[in-house]
């Protein structure tokens, strides 16, 4: 009992570790799209390449935090199932 | 109050190899397949020269659209692969799009996305060792200096399962917000409802209660954002890496 009780803790808990990663592609965007508003004041001619490559900078930027959230959702929905059954 | 979030539904089992899984991402998806080939057959047919139906100009808009966005991004050497982008676009767009009507949105299911990015990967491959041959498809790990061939090899790896959960990742967010949305606005109208409400006695006083009140609207405009938005824009930036990932397979 103990056991599965300190599992599903240690599941949720990593959920909510993993979720930090969510900070560096935050700040990591919010520059981007930044740089990319600079860019379009600059040059507003050039909006439409602009905002593509930003988009596409972003989507890439966006991947680590896209891991985190993957690794949450399997601590959450896979991690207790898995290790409860593990355990017994 | 309970919140669910599963995955997939399944809908029914066939007997064969002790069971196959029949999900509602495999009948969604041949379901989208069967409607996207309807669509094609049905813009293609009666095609003129002069006079042209508004069908004819729906299909050629959307034909020169695409071979428009490859030129542009690959060049023209890759003109061909037009109707591959326009497929996986069209696939991808309509499989996130299907939640809109209610159904079990196909991209919810990372198997999806992984075929897609598999497939990808395989083009990917096949056009670096049509550039440099066999023999320049192994060297190009060893570059810039031998001791990084392990890291190379794991970037090439990463790339199919990048692409995969990015997508993957960006649709379950936004279904899982989605959730967690409605099922907080469920508690936050019942508070309200009990507070304002809360001397009506009997069976009238539960009714009014109970209603829901403030799941009415908000959900819609973050599903603007959830479904609508994100769908092309993940479909989109889909085709963008696949673009970009193939023509810089071939530049070496």
């Amino acid at each position: 009992m103990l056991e599965k009780a300190i599992v599903l803790a240690g599941c949720a808990v990593g959920a909510g570790l993993a979720l930090i990663a969510g900070i560096g592609p935050g700040i990591g965007e919010g520059y981007a799209v930044g740089k990319a508003c600079e860019a379009i004041g600059r040059q507003p001619e050039c909006k439409g390449d602009v905002t593509q490559t930003m988009l596409l900078g972003c989507a890439i930027a966006e991947t680590t935090g896209i891991y985190g959230f993957v690794t949450g959702l399997l601590l959450l929905f896979v991690g207790p199932i898995y290790l409860g059954g593990f355990l017994g | 109050m309970n919140i669910e979030i599963n995955g997939a539904p399944i809908l029914f089992t066939l007997p064969w190899f002790g069971g196959i899984n029949i999900t509602a991402t495999l009948v969604n998806s041949w379901v989208i397949v069967a409607v996207l080939i309807g669509l094609c057959y049905w813009l293609t047919r009666g095609l003129k020269v002069r006079d042209v139906s508004k069908k004819q100009l729906v299909a050629e808009f959307l034909v020169e659209t695409i071979q428009n966005f490859v030129d542009t991004n690959m060049g023209k050497k890759f003109s061909h692969y037009g109707p591959f982008i326009a497929a996986i676009f069209s696939l991808s767009a309509c499989s996130s799009l299907i939640s809109l009507i209610g159904q079990w949105a196909p991209t919810a299911d990372l198997s999806t996305e992984l075929g897609w990015a598999l497939l990808v990967f395989g083009l990917i491959t096949a056009t670096k060792i049509r550039t440099g041959g066999l023999g320049g498809y192994a060297l190009g790990f060893t570059k810039p200096i031998a001791v990084l061939t392990p890291f190379n090899i794991i970037s090439e790896l990463a790339t199919p399962i990048s692409m995969a959960f990015r997508h993957f990742g960006n649709i379950v967010s936004g279904g899982v917000i989605n959730t967690l949305i409605y099922a907080s606005l469920a508690l936050a109208s019942h508070g309200i409802l009990n507070l304002l409400f809360g001397w009506l006695p009997g069976a009238a006083g539960e009714v009014v209660r109970s209603i829901p009140f403030l799941q009415v609207g908000i959900p819609a405009v973050l599903s603007v954002y959830f479904d609508l938005f994100s769908s092309f824009m993940q479909a989109f930036i889909f085709c963008m890496l696949t673009m970009l990932y193939i023509a810089s397979a071939a530049e070496e």
